[in-house]
């Protein structure tokens, strides 16, 4: 059965509301990554500016708007299509099998990123 | 001769639906749907199945899937819904059919219900009625005329896919009716049973609901307007 106990806060304005704002910070830092490399990077710029704290808040924000994002996003799509209405009790199996693969690999993203930031 | 293709299907004696055509002859005039149906009915076939009852735009028991398009037949005329002397005519997407045109509406009516649909005010009532201003009243204006046709939510994705917790622009259409009511006190109990990612939000601004309602009326402003409503109570 589809609940809402997967969502990623459990209550329908919240996520909306983080999913809106997640993709406001996103823009933002892309905005942001896209005028750095427009204006031309080489190594030592690039590692001077992500080296300031400031810009590794900015990052580590990002990547978890980021996951929100994906999480609440593809959630939906998930409880959209890939249920036992959609697909018969198999769906039952698709679904969370899925949403564990979309968890895990954006817990990797997130530890990577992190990785690399103090890296 | 107009061609007519209608879905017939008869789950006691069919194994699957099909599409049966009739060619009808309109004597060149701009018939509304439900006469070219009423035609079949008494001149080629009369088991052919649906529920009418008005055929005025005002009962909304013959919502219909025509051309593509949902709407009520009674006040679709000919040249609205035929092209290339065509028409194909199937029950309201998404809902289990009971017989040819007719559809089961119970989970439908199971949202409807869900959002409570009738005043609530525990103070003790007046004598002759509860009162409104001019204004207040002019709030209810493009909400209380829905006629639950359901050609709003069987036209919406969401609406397909989660028929169960979606409660479907129909039925979020009467939730705002009753929240925007000056006379009603339960706004925050709606309001808390609202909140959940699925009753509301599961809303994506389609607007195939606006699409094709036949009483002109827009669920997607009124969810908008409880989107607000749950957020001022959240802020
Ligand atoms: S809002 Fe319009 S389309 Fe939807 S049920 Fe009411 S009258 Fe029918
Ligand atoms: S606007 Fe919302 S309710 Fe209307 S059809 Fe689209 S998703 Fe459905
Ligand atoms: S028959 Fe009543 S609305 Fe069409």
């Amino acid at each position: 059965m589809v609940t809402q106990v997967t969502s990623f806060s459990r209550n329908g304005l919240s996520d909306w509301l983080i999913q809106r704002v997640s993709s406001l910070i996103m823009l933002a830092y892309f905005l942001f990554i896209g005028f750095q490399i427009a204006n031309g990077i080489d190594y030592t710029s690039w590692r001077a500016l992500h080296d300031t704290t400031a810009m590794k808040v900015f990052t580590l924000l990002a990547i978890g708007a980021y996951v929100s994002h994906a999480w609440i996003g593809l959630w939906t799509v998930f409880t959209d299509y890939l249920t036992e209405y959609m697909l018969g009790s198999i769906g039952n199996v698709v679904r969370p099998v899925l949403q564990i693969a979309v968890v895990l690999t954006l817990v990797v993203y997130a530890i990577w990123v992190i990785q690399v930031i103090w890296g | 001769m107009l061609q007519v293709s209608v879905y017939r299907f008869n789950p006691e004696t069919d194994s699957a639906p099909q599409m049966q055509d009739y060619n009808v002859d309109t004597g060149g005039k701009d018939l509304m749907v439900l006469d070219v149906l009423e035609m079949i009915k008494a001149d080629y076939d009369a088991s052919v199945t649906y529920r009418r009852s008005c055929r005025e735009g005002v009962c909304g028991s013959d919502g219909l899937n025509m051309n593509g398009k949902n709407g009520l037949a009674c006040i679709t005329p000919l040249s609205q819904a035929v092209k290339n002397n065509k028409l194909v005519i199937r029950p309201l997407p998404g809902l289990p059919v009971v017989r040819d045109l007719v559809v089961d509406m119970s989970l439908f009516y199971a949202q409807y219900e869900k959002i409570e649909p009738y005043l609530q005010n525990n103070t003790p009532a007046p004598a002759i009625e509860r009162l409104q201003t001019p204004e207040d009243r002019a709030k209810l204006d493009g909400l209380y005329e829905c006629i639950l046709c359901a050609c709003c939510s069987t036209s919406c994705p969401s609406f397909w896919w989660n028929p169960d917790r979606f409660v479907g622009p129909a039925g979020l259409l009467q939730a705002y009716r009753f929240l925007a009511d000056s006379r009603d006190q339960a706004t925050d109990e709606r309001l808390a049973k609202l909140d959940d990612p699925f009753s509301v939000f599961r809303c994506h601004g389609i607007q195939n609901c606006v699409n094709v309602c036949p009483k002109g009326l827009n669920p997607t402003r009124a969810i908008g307007h409880i989107r607000t409503m749950l957020l001022n109570r959240a802020a």
